[in-house]
């Protein structure tokens, strides 16, 4: 696969789907039923999104290759090394602090990204793209007010979130560390370079963070950078996890239709 | 159904005779079809009846997020996932929904959560099975939201108003759900041995159990005449059971799949399938809290609210904090 096109929607995709896969886990169990609806509506949206990245990468895949695969072979027969998401999306969901702050980090750099892409030069992109910005614009509303109320709610609350943006913070290098097919991209003019996205990201994390009154963390070392993290198919342990649930009817039952 | 045996509170249904002025009044309007609304005189029983009613079929929205959200994770394509999460968002928002009706009755919904907690409040039986495979997915579409929909559909037209304006809206999206779990046991039965076998499997198992939503045979229950008076249940059990029956052998039949009753045949007579005899002795097992998953459905409930209870009172703590902090700058 060499198209760089088709690496940089896997990446698009799987993030969204794999994210949608972790939020899925909290359905019926959030902390308020409201939680539990709004939880399950940013997953669908994700997972929405990701089936229409998944699907563009899968036909542009059948014209080069004459072998296109659809969303559900992706999703379902590929191992973790062929999944393109960063490593943020795929930590474990933690306690309600945890998964707010990697969605915070997450939104925010999603939506630059989004509304970047709205401007590519692939029209379909630019389409999917605008939709997709939309509904990220709310779930960075919505991560972001999380971030603040628990920063700034009780000690306890304060203490989490704290805790949770310097746990996560690590893998926020991976969502603006260009490799080879990010420059093709941002050559062909399908999409930005993400390291032009960080200063944006950072004022928008400055902010959030100073509401929550929140320190926001400075550590320069950074998970997956260097061409070694999962744009480039290098994961965690946790992705095999979640994989192994996620396509177990799949890979148990091949080729069934369902 | 989702409030499958509800406690009047009365030993036997009120006669006219014995009711006061307020009463009377009260029961003519039910009578004459007008819908009660919060801010009007009721009796405390009635109260009392629909505050029972109505949480029993909430906690058991959300208690059935669980049994179905098992499966989110390993839906086993894309859109089937994206279907599944949207339809335990949906029972989510009935639940949301429920809450806020039992809400107009005087009664809080951190007290009726309480109360489920407490194994104080009861939710339907059928939530404290297990799902096993993905076609359980399927037979709880088709078979637990179709006896639900026999259940509510004639509440839509119930005496109090939130509660039947909130079973309009329900109403839509649980035929939405039957038809999806439907759709999910077509594609087993027109699928691989493995997977026809899958969907005999989950028919097997939940047949029975989804007969007993409807609860015990009316001979039992004196509650269900009081509240038929009251026009809150508005069918019998035995009448909406067999009204199920009827709808759901051919559907059975369509699939290919048998069901598991050697006793099941249509009585040309009477117009009707007759069906065998129904386990009560399990029924009033699992009510009683010995179920597969009683155990494990309510501890995950007790548990997702105590992980929470940091989360909520930091919302609280947060919002006191807005307040005054608008009441400086004002």
């Amino acid at each position: 696969m060499s198209e760089p096109r088709i690496d940089y929607l896997l990446r698009l995709g799987d993030n969204a789907l794999v994210l949608a896969q972790r939020l899925g886990e909290w359905i019926g169990h959030g902390p308020v039923l409201e939680e539990d609806i709004a939880l399950a509506n940013v997953g669908l949206d994700l997972l929405g999104q990701g089936r229409m990245w998944l699907s563009y990468a899968g036909e542009l895949e059948g014209a080069l290759s004459g072998h296109a695969r659809t969303e559900d072979e992706l999703a379902f027969l590929r191992d973790g090394g062929a999944f393109r998401n960063v490593q943020l999306v795929e930590l474990p969901n933690g306690d309600f602090a945890v998964t707010m702050a990697r969605q915070f980090y997450f939104d925010q750099a999603h939506l630059l990204l989004l509304r970047a892409l709205a401007a590519s030069v692939d029209p379909r992109v630019a389409e999917i793209a605008a939709k997709a910005a939309k509904e990220v614009a709310y779930h960075a509303e919505r991560s972001a007010d999380w971030v603040i109320r628990l920063g700034d709610g009780t000690a306890q609350s304060h203490a989490r979130m704290q805790s949770a943006i310097d746990r996560l913070w690590p893998y926020t290098g991976e969502l603006f560390a260009g490799d080879a097919v990010d420059a093709a991209i941002a050559a062909a003019g399908i999409g930005p370079d993400p390291a032009t996205l960080r200063p944006a990201w950072l004022a928008a994390v400055d902010s959030v963070c100073a509401q929550a009154t929140l320190a926001r963390p400075t550590g320069e070392w950074m998970q997956g950078v260097q061409g070694r993290g999962g744009k480039q198919g290098v994961h965690t342990e946790h992705l095999g996890h979640l994989l192994a649930q996620m396509q177990f009817l799949q890979r148990a039952y091949p080729g069934a239709q369902w | 159904m989702y409030a499958q045996q509800v406690d009047t509170g009365l030993a036997k249904v009120q006669s006219n005779a014995e009711m006061d002025a307020a009463e009377r009044a009260f029961q003519a309007r039910i009578d004459a079809d007008v819908k009660i609304e919060p801010t009007d005189w009721m009796p405390e029983a009635y109260r009392r009846t629909l505050i029972r009613q109505i949480q029993q079929h909430a906690h058991s929205e959300i208690v059935g997020m669980l049994p179905e959200g098992n499966w989110i994770g390993r839906a086993p394509s894309l859109k089937r996932k994206a279907i599944l999460m949207a339809k335990v968002q949906d029972e989510g928002g009935h639940g949301l929904y429920l809450y806020a009706a039992a809400e107009t009755l005087g009664v809080s919904r951190d007290k009726l959560v309480e109360d489920l907690h407490a194994g104080k409040a009861k939710y339907s039986s059928i939530f404290n099975y297990p799902t096993l495979t993905w076609a359980d997915i399927g037979a709880i579409g088709w078979l637990v939201d179709g006896a639900a929909i026999m259940n509510q559909i004639p509440l839509c037209r119930c005496s109090y108003g939130p509660y039947a304006r909130a079973m309009v809206r329900i109403c839509k999206e649980e035929s939405f759900h039957q038809r999806q779990g439907y759709d999910i046991m077509l594609s087993l039965a027109r699928g691989t041995p493995e997977q026809k076998a899958m969907a005999q499997d989950a028919l097997d198992r939940w047949w029975w159990p989804s007969l007993m939503m409807f609860g015990p045979p009316d001979a039992d229950s004196v509650h269900s005449a009081q509240s038929a008076k009251w026009k809150i249940k508005l069918l019998s059990n035995d009448e909406l059971r067999q009204r199920f029956v009827d709808q759901t052998v051919p559907q059975a039949d369509y699939l290919g799949i048998a069901m598991p009753d050697a006793d099941l045949r249509w009585n040309e007579a009477r117009g009707h399938y007759d069906f065998g005899a129904i386990d009560w002795s399990e029924f009033h097992n699992v009510l009683k809290g010995n179920g597969p998953c009683n155990r494990e459905r309510l501890a995950a409930r007790v548990e997702a609210w105590e992980d929470g209870a940091w989360v909520r009172e930091a919302a609280v703590a947060y919002a006191a904090k807005e307040v005054l902090r608008q009441k400086e700058a004002a």
